[in-house]
């Protein structure tokens, strides 16, 4: 499936709406439709889905598919492969994936905690990567659920996240240990929405190549958390991360973080400017600019 | 602005957009002059490379005028009213890969890299007008373009050069030159090209300029065979051989060519049953590219020899040769071309009349014929090598 490689953009949704509400509109409309390239816009979607799924099978701590996993990959490649035969033979393929698919993903999950670590080798000092982090008001720039983080003091700091829908997420956080220009600890303190532990380390490389950067941030569900909330920061935690800090990498090395966002284009379907409002690697901000999937055919997305 | 878009597989128009602005502090806004389209826009045109998406606007090869630069832009660097050529590549020119010259790896150029990095591991820099995996950049078959890292990537160009000896430098002209470059040619060496398309065309008079005794070039098309013979190379048409990897054999002492160059990419082409198996897997979305020239590159290359690789591939193929490739003690190199590596040198090349790459162009036209021309390029009608788009050509002018 991966092989297949038509992945595009939207993990959001899956975040929002749940993977088998997609999958089955999806599966819908690939029937139904006799329009080619819409129906390969949305074979692409479905296979993001199951990506997703795979990814996050692959990093779960068994190591191993899970029987609803497997479902719902097996049950998707089905489906796809029996949409690209365009015949009855497909249909009734791609009706018989999707069912499969369908029970594979309305099982119930399980949520745990959400904790997610990895490194960046960024070239800069250690001093330069350590300053610019221990200014908690600069993570904003470039960790996207971040929306704001106000420093109170020198060991104290208010954070703003933004949750699903846009709706805030807040903590206050103290720092627990640091080392100049080697490492910083914080976690939130008692009456925060959410539990939050994190920890950077810089490390200098050898024959210049820069600066190692280590990051570990666990979050886990404070009493009182939705579950939509709790299950909201455990969808693609590593992921986020590492959109994060290749995010830092970019302002470290070029001063600036790279995007398309406001280019021209020439005339989007729906469906396709519906998939670029929902790319993940968006901000999910309250002012998202709906009307640019309803009214932004032509111009600028 | 009028701008070529991808509206479909096959289906390529031009359409009024708004004009490109300045995004981050150091882009720069390029009037285009000149803008071609490249063997590459062929394989998005058929559809065999994932993640455009309608209305992207394509093109990586262009050339033209600085009409604005964003605040972080040093004057010393680039200034309103150079004129300059773009390389396909973006790169930022400070990461890990930047600072070892790698710089179609750029690091920090493409926004969606995690696209691709599912399929490949890592993902490659930016691209200007190739698909959403690599970085979704607007292209420059249009009438402006932005540009990312406008610092680092544009060539500045001397006023009194026609265009159209430079806007190669873009990309085709390096990508040949880049090939030869990977082929680790040494003096008294024989070459072998698959492809007599315009990169191909500058493989074969590079691999000369690198010290090769031979060149030997295969394609089916005469009119390309012509030219690659102007080069200096000896021709095989691969139709009207048996079997190109015996007929190298036959003519280089049965030892093999010493390097082989693969300008074909995906999208070979080919006589056999292999063929239509590779056809028809690419089609099912089975197998991503159709990898014979590269195949006949591993067979037919000396033991200890190089194969190169300009060509491009977008995923996973079948049947690559790899007892071939292991047993002979081959090496390979490929990848997008490291523009900034070869522009101001083959630059001066230009200058000093070494060479003239005006040569590959068959076609110069307005570019409303944009969409035509793409059907003309792909089934090598009209004895078509290169197409060269004027975008303020009377019949488009700025709408
Ligand atoms: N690496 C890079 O940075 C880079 C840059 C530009 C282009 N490219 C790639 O280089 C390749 C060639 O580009 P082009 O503009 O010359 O394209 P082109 O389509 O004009 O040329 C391809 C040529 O290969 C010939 N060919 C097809 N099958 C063959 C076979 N089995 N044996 C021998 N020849 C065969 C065709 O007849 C054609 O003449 C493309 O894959 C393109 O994507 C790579
Ligand atoms: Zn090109
Ligand atoms: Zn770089």
């Amino acid at each position: 499936m991966v092989c297949l490689g038509l992945s595009s953009g939207p993990d959001l949704l899956t975040v929002f709406i749940g993977g088998r509400l997609q999958l089955s509109a999806g599966i819908a409309v690939c029937v139904t439709a006799s329009d080619r390239l819409f129906q390969q816009k949305v074979v692409r979607h479905m296979v993001e889905i199951a990506r997703i799924h795979i990814r996050d099978a692959g990093r779960s701590k068994s190591r191993s598919l899970s029987g609803q996993r497997w479902a719902l990959i097996g049950g998707s490649a089905l489906a796809i492969y029996g949409i690209t035969r365009r015949s009855s033979l497909g249909v009734a393929l791609a009706a018989s994936g999707g069912a499969i698919a369908l029970l594979g993903s309305t099982q119930k999950q399980r949520s745990r905690p959400a904790s997610a670590w990895t490194s960046l080798l960024v070239n800069c000092s250690p001093l330069e990567a350590y300053r610019f982090w221990r200014d908690f008001e600069n993570l904003p720039r470039f960790m996207n659920r971040l929306h704001a983080v106000t420093v109170l003091d020198d060991r104290h700091s208010r954070w703003i996240a933004l949750g699903p829908m846009g709706r805030p997420i807040r903590w206050d956080a103290e720092i627990t240990d640091e080392r100049e220009n080697e490492s910083i600890a914080w976690r939130s303190l008692p009456g925060s929405d959410v539990l939050v532990d994190g920890r950077v380390e810089f490390r200098e490389t050898p024959a210049g190549r820069g600066t190692l950067i280590s990051a570990r941030l666990e979050f886990r569900r404070a009493p009182g958390m939705s579950r939509a909330m709790a299950k909201f920061l455990n969808k693609g935690a590593h992921f986020a991360m590492r959109q994060d800090l290749r995010r830092l990498e970019a302002l470290m090395e070029t001063g600036e973080i790279p995007t398309t966002e406001g280019q021209p284009h020439g005339p989007r379907d729906v469906i396709t400017a519906f998939m670029r409002f929902a790319d993940p690697t968006r901000p999910i901000r309250p002012d998202s600019r709906l009307k640019d999937v309803f009214e932004g055919r032509r111009g600028i997305a | 602005m009028k701008a070529v878009c991808y509206m479909g597989v096959e289906k390529m128009t031009v359409e009024t957009v708004p004009d490109p602005t300045i995004l981050n502090p150091r882009d720069a806004v390029v009037k285009i002059t000149s803008t071609c389209i490249c063997g590459s826009d062929l394989h998005l045109y058929n559809g065999l490379i994932p993640t455009m998406e309608q209305g992207d606007i394509m093109g990586h090869e262009f050339m033209g005028e600085v009409v604005e630069v964003g605040p972080a832009i040093k004057p010393d660097r680039l200034k309103v009213g150079d004129r300059v050529v773009v390389p396909f590549t973006i790169a930022c020119g400070n990461c890990f890969f930047c600072k070892r010259q790698l710089w179609s790896c750029c690091n920090n150029s493409n926004p969606n890299y995690w696209i691709a990095e599912e399929m490949m591991g890592y993902s490659p820099s930016g691209l200007f007008g190739y698909t959403h995996m690599m970085g979704g950049y607007a292209g420059g078959q249009a009438q402006y373009a932005r540009v990312p890292f406008a610092d680092v990537g544009p060539l500045k160009v001397p006023e009194g050069i026609p265009d159209e000896k430079l806007v190669f430098l873009s990309d085709i002209y390096p990508t040949g030159y880049f090939g030869a470059v990977n082929a680790d040619i040494e003096p008294g060496d024989t070459v072998a090209v698959w492809g007599c398309g315009p990169v191909a065309q500058f493989s074969i008079r590079s691999a000369f300029m690198l010290g090769a005794e031979r060149v030997i070039a295969i394609d089916r098309f005469d009119y390309r065979l012509r030219m690659a013979e102007e080069g200096g190379a000896e021709i095989i048409n691969y139709e009207e051989v048996d079997d190109v990897v015996q007929t190298l054999k036959d003519m280089t002492g049965n030892i093999g060519p010493d390097r082989c160059i693969d300008a074909v990419g995906m999208e070979a082409h080919d006589c056999g049953l292999m063929y239509m198996i590779d056809r028809a897997k690419q089609m099912a979305r089975i197998e991503t590219d159709r990898p014979i020239a590269l195949r006949q590159a591993i067979q037919a290359c000396r033991k200890g020899g190089t194969v190169s690789v300009p060509g491009v591939y977008a995923g996973f193929d079948d049947k690559i040769p790899m007892g071939a490739f292991m047993n002979k003690g081959l090496a390979m190199k490929a990848g997008q071309t490291h523009m900034m590596r070869f522009m101001k040198p083959l630059l001066d090349k230009v200058e000093s009349g070494e060479i003239d790459p005006s040569f590959v162009i068959s076609h110069r036209v307005p570019i409303d014929r944009a969409p035509e021309m793409y059907k003309i390029f792909r089934d090598k009608q009209e004895n078509c090598t290169k197409v060269v788009l004027d975008p303020w050509a009377a019949g488009a002018m700025a709408a």
